[in-house]
């Protein structure tokens, strides 16, 4: 017993600095997988206040340029309702609970972080504004990212920006399906995989989200084909792709809630079961 | 007692100058400099180590929930704070426990290898941890080699900056 009090006292350095580095590297590790640190994020009360303060500040310095955003996508916003007027005579065919499926909640991002091979947007709205895990986010340029983690007052987003995200695409005028991943290398560019080779591409094509994700609603913009390049190994295409969205920059968004996700992931469920 | 508050002191002006500023600086899109790292090298050479160890993984922590980057900042930090006896032996030689050493006092050839040893150092695993991939070594070397050169230039600036000015 002697000897091991002695030995403790001896090493106290080393085995304070062994504990440290084991509870660092562990935190690190977590941080790799799905799920991640509970603490250790943007999205607690503290780092939230303190990031919430901050742009606070810089929002103040910047209320111009938030004018004319805001300006210009209430003007987009009024073309859809003068548009409307058009679609009603016509809408006879669409399903009247399609137009009741998604809930829109508007949240301020407090943080934004690019320059990392894994990204996540701080924005101020949480569980108390009804936002969940695994919500899709959408600004007015184009999609955003997914919902991470909520506390009461924030969430963090795992941005398109980040290698783990893998998002369901389309290309616009063709609706051949893909899937949208980010190599970790350019901010103004995503990459969309597993395109199959029947697809016909153009460069300048546009896609957009597509209809088997349940996190999104259909034809969501992303962005423009800008390269394609052929895997000779497999039949699938991969494509460049410029962003829409400037990711450097994100003020406001949208947090979209699929009122029907879990209706439709219940019966899809059910289906693969009854085949087994 | 002085040292404990100069150390606090220093502790709070590098965590937010880091988190308020140069976690904004975004050279070339990609390069963030991270010159935190002069609070553990500017620690006094004959104070508490394992304060020092202690005070580097809280900050390092503190830094990671700011930037939601997991442990890394801590797990270099800490790295950092251990193997810094050797770096100085390395820089100094043997004696310079005897000597008062201080980072701040004049920029010598020793100083800059110290320095710039030391950042190439927590720059490699604070990349290494962050990326978490062996085939994605080479951009791992490529960006610590940047961001060494960025965190040293800015450190230098604030070393002269905070210098005490005997004259």
């Amino acid at each position: 017993m002697q000897q091991i009090i002695n030995f403790i006292i001896k090493n106290s350095y080393k085995l304070l600095f062994l504990l440290l580095l084991g509870i660092s590297l562990s935190l690190t590790i977590k941080s790799h997988s799905y799920h991640r640190s509970k603490y250790v994020n943007s999205a607690n009360a503290v780092t939230g206040t303190i990031y919430k303060k901050i742009n606070d500040a810089n929002e103040y310095l910047s209320l111009k340029e938030k004018n004319k955003e805001l300006a210009s996508e209430n003007a987009l916003l009024k073309e859809l309702l003068f548009n409307k007027k058009d679609t009603l005579l016509t809408s006879k065919t669409v399903f009247r609970n399609d137009l009741n499926n998604f809930n829109v909640v508007v949240a301020k991002t407090v943080k934004n972080s690019f320059n990392k091979r894994e990204n996540y947007i701080t924005i101020n709205a949480g569980n108390l504004t009804g936002i969940k895990t695994d919500m899709g986010v959408v600004n007015d340029k184009g999609i955003v990212g997914l919902i991470e983690k909520t506390s009461q007052n924030f969430s963090t987003i795992q941005s398109i920006l980040n290698t783990k995200s893998k998002i369901n695409a389309k290309i616009k005028n063709s609706d051949h399906f893909g899937s949208l991943i980010w190599d970790g290398k350019n901010v103004g560019f995503a990459q969309l995989i597993d395109v199959p080779r029947l697809a016909s591409l153009r460069k300048g094509d546009s896609i957009v989200t597509g209809g088997n994700s349940d996190i999104f609603p259909e034809n969501i913009p992303i962005g423009k084909i800008d390269k394609i390049f052929i895997d000779k190994k497999t039949n699938y295409y991969t494509i460049n792709i410029r962003l829409f969205n400037d990711m450097t920059s994100i003020g406001y968004v949208y947090v979209i809630e699929n009122k029907k996700r879990k209706e439709k992931q219940q019966l899809e469920l059910e289906t693969t079961k009854t085949k087994k | 007692m002085n040292n404990n508050i100069l150390n606090s002191i220093r502790f709070l002006v590098f965590l937010s100058l880091q988190i308020l500023i140069f976690n904004n600086i975004n050279l070339f899109g990609y390069l963030n400099p991270y010159p935190y790292v002069l609070f553990i090298l500017l620690y006094p050479v004959n104070s508490n180590k394992s304060i020092l160890l202690l005070s580097s993984f809280t900050l390092g922590i503190l830094i990671d929930m700011f930037t939601n980057s997991g442990g890394v900042h801590a797990t270099a930090a800490v790295i950092l704070a251990y193997i810094r006896p050797s770096l100085f032996k390395f820089a100094f030689g043997l004696s310079y426990e005897y000597q008062t050493v201080k980072i701040a006092d004049k920029i010598s050839p020793e100083r800059i290898t110290l320095l710039i040893l030391a950042i190439f150092i927590h720059h490699f695993i604070l990349f290494f941890f962050e990326f978490f991939r062996i085939d994605l070594i080479f951009t791992v070397l490529f960006r610590t080699l940047l961001s060494t050169l960025f965190t040293f230039t800015i450190s230098l600036l604030i070393i002269y900056l905070i210098k005490p000015n005997k004259r």
